[in-house]
């Protein structure tokens, strides 16, 4: 029979010799062995305290992003749940009203945006499909949880920090320390 | 006249009792950091880290460990015989622990205007002792896997009974000769006499080799694990053990190595002797704590070696093993008994 590759090695069953039969030869050869591994550098990342790094385009947990006054950009156009292949988004938008300009940079917003955290399989489509820049993909992933309900992520966990009240967490958000 | 007599004797019986309350803890404990050691040196040898979460470099580990196995529900079979069922590890632990009364542990202490020996029986048979002790130790794990009343376990029993019985011989042999050298069973003086010449390993290499094997093969250690063999016995004769049971074996094992290598140490490397150091220079009490913290770097160097070798080789199958035992071992421990007892004879020069 052909055989498939040129790697094919014929099993040998010749019965052992004196020297085989010893087996402390082997033995210690493979202590040897063994024991050089202890010197060898450890691959182990020791997750929390050390973390892998990322590549600049990994996507992540969501982050709804804020204009440069803080103000939200998501406009609750709803293309991104409409984008989205998990059906994972969900929103209700309101109008805005008068006085909260300061908050809100369109005259529609998403009172309510939720993202399913366990159906999300972190395409990136809602956020090639975002028309507003509002919607991104940041360079962290879900934390672990206890329930089912904790994957689901509102506007609190999900909103940026605040550009000029909290500027240090929305430049850790934004990741322009590291 | 009476009084003093009770008296003496008290002193006696309490120093007796402290001593062997200090060592029964101290195996105890040590075998406790054994496992850790053992996870430790596995992750060593793999390029792993090894438990690393508990306490500082995870050296809390052993406790939560004990904790989880004592937390465990404790479950005995329906079928299983219960009195055997509890008694196979209370067994395989007390033989485990028995041992350590013979070896001598360090020399003298003098404390309290005492002269305290660290041995609590030195008995003029004390090899004898330890090997009957050792064979004790095969019940536990009979007992415990015939009385789980599973096919496996029992199994597993039948495998471990076998396999120590015929390495007793092996190691039995081998120990003549060593025996024929030192004219003593007594592990005192087998140690007092390695500390005035050399040590033994010196006279009996061959003698050592064969032991070295036989122990690791009474203490149930990879490459002669058969009777736990985890991926073909599901872990032979405490199968069926839960909780605290479970923890009484595994740590019996353990024991069982601590005290092997504690054996090995004593009969083959000089005990408790520092090599090119006189002891009689140094106080007593002094040359007792360099002695004990001599003994204690032995017993790891050989804790290490049981590791190194369980994470570098794999397990014989039952064929080899039964003819490792039979075929070569005993055969060499024949021969190395006739060599000695040749060599003896022309050194006395006939």
């Amino acid at each position: 029979m052909q055989a498939l590759t040129q790697r094919a090695k014929a099993v040998d069953r010749k019965p052992m010799t004196w020297w085989e039969k010893l087996y402390l030869p082997s033995i210690l050869k493979g202590m040897a062995i063994t024991f050089g591994h202890s010197f060898k550098k450890r691959p182990t990342i020791n997750y929390p305290e050390e973390t892998r790094p990322f590549s600049p385009v990994f996507r992540g947990l969501h982050v709804l992003n804020r204009d440069e006054e803080g103000r939200e950009r998501c406009t609750a156009c709803g293309l991104c749940a409409v984008a989205c292949p998990a059906e994972a988004i969900t929103m209700e938008a309101a109008e805005r009203i008068e006085g909260e300009e300061n908050l809100y940079r369109e005259e529609k917003y998403a009172a309510k945006y939720e993202i399913n955290m366990l159906r999300c399989i972190f395409c990136g489509l809602c956020e090639e499909a975002c028309p507003k820049d509002a919607i991104y993909l940041s360079e962290t992933f879900a934390p672990s949880n206890y329930t089912r309900k904790g994957f689901i992520y509102g506007k609190d966990e999900l909103l940026i920090p605040h550009p000029i009240q909290d500027p240090e967490g929305y430049a850790k958000a934004k990741g322009l320390n590291n | 006249m009476n009084t003093i007599l009770l008296a003496f004797d008290l002193a006696l019986f309490l120093e007796k009792l402290i001593l062997i309350a200090v060592i029964i803890f101290a195996s105890l404990g040590i075998a406790l950091y054994t496992t850790f050691a053992e996870r430790k040196v596995a992750a060593l040898l793999q390029d792993r880290s090894g438990p690393n979460r508990v306490g500082p470099f995870g050296l809390f580990q052993p406790f939560a460990d004990g904790l989880k196995l004592l937390m465990k529900e404790e479950i005995i079979p329906n079928t299983s015989n219960k009195f055997l069922f509890i008694l196979g590890p209370f067994m395989a632990m007390t033989a485990a622990l028995m041992t350590c009364a013979v070896i001598p542990w360090g020399n003298q202490v003098e404390m309290f205007g005492r002269t305290i020996q660290l041995q609590i029986a030195d008995i003029n048979i004390g090899v004898l002792y330890v090997f009957g002790v050792v064979s004790l130790g095969v019940y536990g794990m009979l007992i415990g896997g015939w009385a789980s009343n599973n096919k496996f376990s029992l199994m597993a029993a039948l495998r471990g009974a076998s396999q120590a019985i015929s390495y007793e011989l092996a190691m039995g042999l081998s120990l003549i000769a060593l025996l024929m050298l030192t004219g003593s069973l007594s592990m005192k003086t087998i140690v007092e006499q390695q500390m005035d010449s050399y040590w033994n390993i010196l006279y009996q290499p061959l003698g050592f080799l064969i032991f070295i094997i036989c122990v690791f093969a009474e203490c149930n250690r990879t490459p002669f694990d058969l009777p736990e063999a985890e991926n073909e016995l599901n872990f032979g004769y405490h199968q069926e053990y839960s909780s605290m049971k479970l923890g009484f074996y595994l740590f019996a094992e353990y024991i069982h190595m601590f005290i092997g290598s504690a054996v090995m140490s004593t009969l083959y490397f000089g005990g408790y002797d520092v090599p090119f150091l006189d002891e009689s220079t140094l106080s007593s009490n002094v040359a007792a704590l360099v002695g004990i913290a001599s003994l204690m770097a032995k017993i790891v160097f050989f804790l290490f070696l049981f590791m190194w070798v369980r994470w570098t080789i794999p397990r014989f199958r039952y064929d080899q093993l039964m003819n490792l035992g039979w075929k070569s071992l005993i055969p060499l421990a024949l021969f190395n008994m006739l060599l000695t007892g040749a060599l003896i004879l022309a050194k006395s020069g006939l």
